[in-house]
């Protein structure tokens, strides 16, 4: 049998897919992995089905033993990780697939400057499906792995090993992104002229309370002239939510799935990817556009990430 | 019977059924979010149904705002859906250890402790939806004698089972979480059960449901 050996787990690791649908109404959010594009490169890196499960980590990455037949991974992100082979370090590339064999380990050092990093195999994970997703969210205890992070020393069995890999490159680097783009929402107008001018013209910075479930913001605060609660009603990611204390909350991937304090907008889907990857610290800035505007940016995103792939067949 | 539909951002739908918070208001929907649900339209990939407002979200890769909208404007919602609304009775133990805001109730409701159990139980409630954590119900609507604020300050921790009040409505933690509703007792019952593929929720959005108050002793002999 082949398996990785946990022997660190990292901050938050778990596996991820593209996430489950049609749960909202039961209170399930998508969860998945929260970088979708660096999720799909992991997969296309080693000619794997475009869904199958990848281990997600957050800052500090797992450090991992390989027991079993040559296989392949890849890593994807803006990460700094080790290879290691028979007592040998060697300083591994992200978006470049590398072979191990029995004994070898993997040290996922940290993201750079960024949150999520994705590692695949060229490989599947043995795990349990929840309503057709192994996607792991670890607050209601959903998904493989009983619904919780990796632990250390925990050993996880992989299955239909691909021993024969080409190898494969890929030039590519995570670009930051200058502003995060943002629809209007539907309680736009509970907000003060001023505080609409503040929240696109001033800097924010990302909390250090910010998790899979929602992006907390310091900064300035946008001021409610309406009403500092609204109906509770549903919530999509990306959804931006002012609470009464004027500290905006961005909805991400493990979201509860019902709100009620005001929505001020909403960051449009081509900039999701970029969004999630601001660290705690980061500044952040937003710019207002229109959906039609924001339709097009997400068809040139798909284009691009389609085009990336292609250079991989 | 919708008032108004918007975008709410790129990828979703947001449908506005009326501000009055009703039982004919989101009976509607409700009508709305079975009829998509049992179409199983292409693209459509979540539908989070509230009070009084339907939000769909879509695949942007498969569809657009535009053509969801219009989907939904020319929906014949006359079409019968498989009604398949529930009563479901709830047994609710108020032993001192679970009712743990019984008291601030006494205070802000000017009732004594068996009277707000009288008005609360073995009474009818409508489920107008369910979520914010996985499979908890906001039922109402409370008695007008029994409508109290959220907590100034909400608890970090609300245990598993916790049934709570907030102004008309009531709710169930399906699990510990934050929450800042008034807790009058715990259902030993398991409302939403993750191991089940199918219908994990016990209730859901459309069922009716009774409250029954159980001793400590039934409450600890509980078995399913």
């Amino acid at each position: 049998m082949n398996s990785f050996e946990i022997i660190r787990a990292g901050i938050n690791t778990t596996f991820q897919d593209y996430g489950r649908n049609n749960l909202y109404h039961i209170g399930i959010p998508f969860s998945g992995a929260m970088d979708k594009r660096n999720y799909i490169l992991a997969n296309s890196l080693l000619n794997n089905k475009i869904d199958n499960p990848v281990i997600e980590f957050a800052y500090q990455g797992p450090l991992i033993k390989y027991k079993g037949d040559k296989i392949s991974f890849v890593i994807t992100g803006d990460v700094i990780f080790k290879l290691i082979k028979n007592e040998r370090a060697i300083e591994g590339n992200c978006y470049e697939n590398y072979t191990i064999e029995d004994g070898d380990q993997i040290d996922i050092i940290s993201t750079n400057k960024s949150v999520y990093g994705y590692l695949a195999i060229s490989g599947v994970f043995d795990l349990k499906f929840q309503w057709g997703s192994c996607s792991i969210n670890t607050k209601a205890n959903i998904g493989s792995n009983n619904g919780k992070k990796l632990q250390n020393s925990q050993k996880i069995d992989i299955l239909n090993i691909n021993s024969n890999q080409t190898k494969k490159k890929l030039n590519y680097i995570n670009t930051k992104i200058e502003r995060i783009r943002v629809i209007k929402g539907t309680n736009f107008d509970y907000f003060s002229d001023e505080g609409k001018k503040i929240f696109f013209d001033k800097d924010f910075t990302v909390s250090k309370l910010s998790d899979r479930m929602g992006m907390r913001l310091e900064g300035p605060t946008i001021k409610n002239i309406g009403d500092t609660n609204i109906r509770s009603e549903g919530l999509i990611k990306g959804t931006i939510q002012i609470p009464a204390d004027g500290n905006p909350i961005i909805m991400l991937s493990d979201h509860g799935t019902i709100g009620g304090y005001p929505k001020f907008g909403v960051v449009i889907s081509a900039d999701y990817d970029k969004l999630v990857q601001l660290s705690p610290g980061s500044k952040i800035k937003f710019q207002e556009i229109k959906l039609s505007d924001a339709e097009t940016l997400f068809k040139l995103y798909e284009m691009e990430t389609q085009n990336l792939i292609s250079q991989l067949k | 019977m919708i008032k108004n539909i918007s975008n709410l951002g790129d990828a979703a739908l947001y449908c506005n059924f009326g501000e009055e918070v009703n039982k004919e208001t989101n009976s509607n929907v409700i009508k709305y979010f079975k009829n998509l649900k049992e179409k199983q339209i292409e693209g459509i990939i979540n539908l989070t149904p509230s009070y009084n407002k339907l939000i769909i979200s879509f695949d942007l890769r498969k569809t657009n705002f535009k053509l969801i909208k219009s989907l939904v404007e020319n929906l014949d919602i006359n079409q019968t859906y498989q009604e398949d609304s529930k009563k479901i009775k709830i047994p609710v133990c108020c032993d001192e250890s679970f009712s743990l805001d019984i008291e601030r109730l006494e205070e802000k409701l000017s009732l004594k402790r068996d009277k707000i159990y009288e008005n609360f139980f073995d009474k009818e409630y409508f489920c107008y939806m369910t979520g914010f954590i996985a499979g908890m119900p906001f039922c109402g609507d409370l008695d007008k004698t029994m409508r109290a604020d959220r907590l100034e300050t909400p608890r970090v921790k609300v245990p598993k089972g916790s049934v709570g009040l907030t102004e008309q409505f009531a709710n169930i933690y399906t699990f510990e979480s934050p929450g800042g509703w008034n807790i009058i007792g715990n259902t030993p019952i398991k409302i939403f059960d993750n191991s089940k593929d199918i219908n994990p929720n016990l209730v859901s959005p459309g069922d009716t449901i009774i409250f029954n108050q159980i001793s400590f002793e039934d409450y600890k002999n509980y078995n399913e």
